[in-house]
């Protein structure tokens, strides 16, 4: 008796699908020629379908929550117009798409993908070439910039933009993305609890990751790479960074990482190899830095202007040319249980902690502070000499700036 | 007397000293020492590139020292076999030239077999490592030959056998850690001038700081790439930097080699 109801209620449930799911076919030779026209279109929460070929449109304003799908990356081609992409909707996915010229602007930050005060976005898998800005997050919130590749060509620091922008944005995530090219690969100012996972930041002209007065962020298993000066890290507090790695940042005011009043934040199991100076410390308090690697940098960690209460604990200094390097005689850091490969004391009760504190900071990275020019007597037998001599009783360095448990053997 | 036989008159010096050295054991001695050196760093190393960099502060030191003693033992041993060579129609250039070509290679050749056939053992043609040890080997050789004609020069000037001696060691030590000292004192006083050219300049005038230099420049590139590193870069990094480094080598050879030639036509022995 209750059966016809019920199959009138499952076909009238099949129907409404079926006309939900039905999405709005974008393409050369159908009806709907364009992106802009099929937005104007659509209703809310369509899909939006676009199959391959070229589309040159800019300002595509979206708002509505929309699905945009591309098939096998439809080029939206921008013409150096302008803005290409602006959601100012909640809800928004783009996926799948290949976007390029974008246009430059001295006054106006022209983005190819752009989100305005919008909620629970997901953009993914968009490739980007030609960019100034590549994707603007502003003022939105729990969204997330997925598995996208954004190649630029920037040349001079005041005409090109950064690969992807957080700007007053929070709870965002930031994965599996490569960025290489731009002004500043990652860069985030005013967001807070952001996720930066597994990205990969190369070639960039400025920092591979800038962050600006975020706090409790998390990055970690990140890639920075070759870029003008590595990675910024300023003004920020409850900073997480895990497992990223930090490799050949070479030039004069060139670092892996510079931390600039970054407070309470925990570094761990990053590496740092070939940097002219792995970490740039200044201002920065209560910091643990835990099994990380600083391997064959210039110098491993360069503390400026007054550091206090940083621990550093069971990290392994490799072959660094000067370990840390300090500008004042005071200290307040903790060094303890580090391996230092530099390290020349003997363990004869075979605990596998050495006997003999290590002295981490030389007397010849002191001088090269006050006067760089002294670079040039790197491992001369003079220098060689008076770092020995500052060794036995430390004269110019902290004093009490040593590892009384250094390892004998590495930290795995 | 024409040239071919003086030619011919200096290699058959060459020969003597050369067979000489080799007699005496001593060579066999420096060479056994590089070869255990580079067995034993590699050994604990097992890393090329990481080998060279701690064979680069033996070379830098050792190199000049055994150099030179080298040199000043051989003159002065050698003085009644000179003196019976100078009664001889032999041109003295070919006399001095011979001897000391003889001494400076048997030393080249210890440390350059010494220390290659570890290497080439370990796989160093395997390795990217070939071009930094090549230039290990060509300024190790340079600073051979260098201090060995230092020595020489300072063997002629003094008759007094511990004067000579006292001169020589008092040059190695002045080359390898006095002028250093001298020259940080001088980038610390005057610290507020534009030290770059300065520093560049102070560099290429001791053999020592210019070999060291030259092959940190290879491999300790990041520390060097800060701050003024990037006008040392410039310099060293390019091949003309590199030419105008080996150009210095080879002026520091030939310059002393013309005055020993020259100081021993006119000395009355």
């Amino acid at each position: 008796m209750q059966y016809p109801k019920l199959f009138i209620f499952v076909l009238v449930l099949f129907t409404t699908v079926e006309l939900w799911a039905k999405p709005i076919v974008v393409c050369e030779s159908c009806v709907v020629k364009s992106i802009s026209e099929a937005v104007a279109l659509a209703i809310d929460f369509d899909t939006l379908l676009v199959k391959k070929g070229t589309y040159k449109e800019y300002n595509i304003l979206i708002d509505k929550p929309l699905t945009l799908i591309g098939e096998n990356y439809p080029i939206i081609d921008g013409e150096d117009q302008g803005e290409i992409i602006r959601i100012v909707s909640d809800n928004v996915t783009v996926d799948g798409f290949f976007i390029v010229n974008v246009g430059t602007s001295y006054t106006t930050d022209y983005a190819a993908i752009r989100v305005v005060k919008s909620k629970n976005f997901l953009i993914q898998n968009i490739v980007l070439e030609k960019l100034f800005f590549g994707i603007y997050l502003e003022k939105s919130n729990h969204g997330k910039v997925y598995h996208n590749k954004i190649i630029g060509d920037a040349i001079d620091e005041y005409n090109s933009g950064n690969g992807i922008q957080l700007w007053y944005s929070d709870h965002v995530e930031v994965s599996q993305n490569i960025v290489q090219g731009a002004r500043d690969g990652i860069y985030l100012e005013f967001s807070d609890n952001i996720t930066i996972h597994n990205n990969k930041s190369t070639n960039n002209l400025r920092y591979g990751l800038h962050f600006m007065f975020s706090d409790d962020d998390v990055y970690t298993d990140n890639i920075f790479e070759n870029n003008g000066a590595g990675v910024a890290v300023m003004f920020s507090k409850r900073i997480k960074m895990k497992g990223n790695t930090f490799r050949k940042n070479w030039g004069p005011a060139a670092f892996g990482m510079l931390l600039k009043e970054i407070n309470d934040a925990e570094i761990s199991g990053n590496t740092f190899e070939e940097n002219t100076i792995g970490i740039h410390i200044e201002g920065s308090n209560r910091i643990e830095y835990k099994a990380n690697n600083f391997v064959k940098n210039g110098w491993g960690i360069k503390v400026l202007g007054a550091c206090y209460a940083n621990t550093f604990r069971a990290n392994n200094f490799l072959y660094n040319s000067f370990d840390i390097s300090y500008n004042s005689k005071l200290n307040d850091n903790v060094f303890d249980g580090n391996y230092w490969s530099a390290y020349t004391g003997y363990d004869l009760d075979k605990n596998g902690i050495g006997d003999v504190p290590y002295r981490p900071v030389k007397l010849f990275s002191y001088i090269v502070n006050q006067t760089p020019e002294a670079i040039v007597l790197l491992r001369s037998l003079f220098m060689d000499i008076i770092d020995f001599s500052e060794k036995v009783s430390p004269v110019f360095t902290p004093d009490n700036l040593l590892d009384t448990n250094p390892l004998m053997t590495k930290v795995q | 007397m024409r040239p071919l036989q003086l030619d011919l008159a200096m290699l058959k010096i060459l020969k003597y000293s050369f067979y000489d050295l080799i007699r005496s054991r001593w060579s066999y001695v420096y060479f056994l020492f590089y070869l255990l050196l580079g067995f034993v760093l590699l050994f604990l190393n097992n890393d090329v590139s990481k080998a060279i960099i701690t064979l680069m502060n033996v070379i830098i030191l050792l190199v000049p020292l055994i150099g030179t003693i080298f040199g000043i033992m051989y003159f002065y041993n050698s003085k009644e076999f000179t003196e019976l060579l100078l009664a001889q129609p032999i041109k003295r250039s070919s006399i001095f030239l011979g001897q000391y070509f003889g001494v400076a290679g048997s030393l080249t050749l210890s440390l350059v077999l010494g220390l290659g056939i570890p290497f080439v053992l370990y796989g160093l043609f395997k390795s990217d490592a070939i071009f930094d040890f090549t230039l290990l080997l060509v300024t190790g050789a340079f600073l051979t030959l260098i201090f060995t004609v230092l020595a020489f020069n300072i063997a002629l000037s003094n008759e007094n056998k511990i004067k000579g001696f006292g001169y020589a060691v008092l040059l190695w030590l002045f080359l390898a850690v006095i002028y250093d000292g001298l020259f940080l004192m001088s980038l610390i006083l005057f610290k507020e001038y534009p030290l770059d050219s300065f520093s560049l300049g102070a560099t290429m005038l001791n053999p020592i700081d210019l070999s060291r230099t030259l092959i940190l420049l290879k491999l300790d590139i990041s520390a060097l790439l800060g701050y003024t590193g990037a006008v040392f870069k410039k310099f060293f990094g390019t091949d003309q930097g590199l030419l105008i480094s080996m150009l210095m080598l080879v002026l520091w050879t030939v310059l002393p080699i013309w005055r020993l030639v020259s100081v021993a036509k006119k000395k009355d022995f």
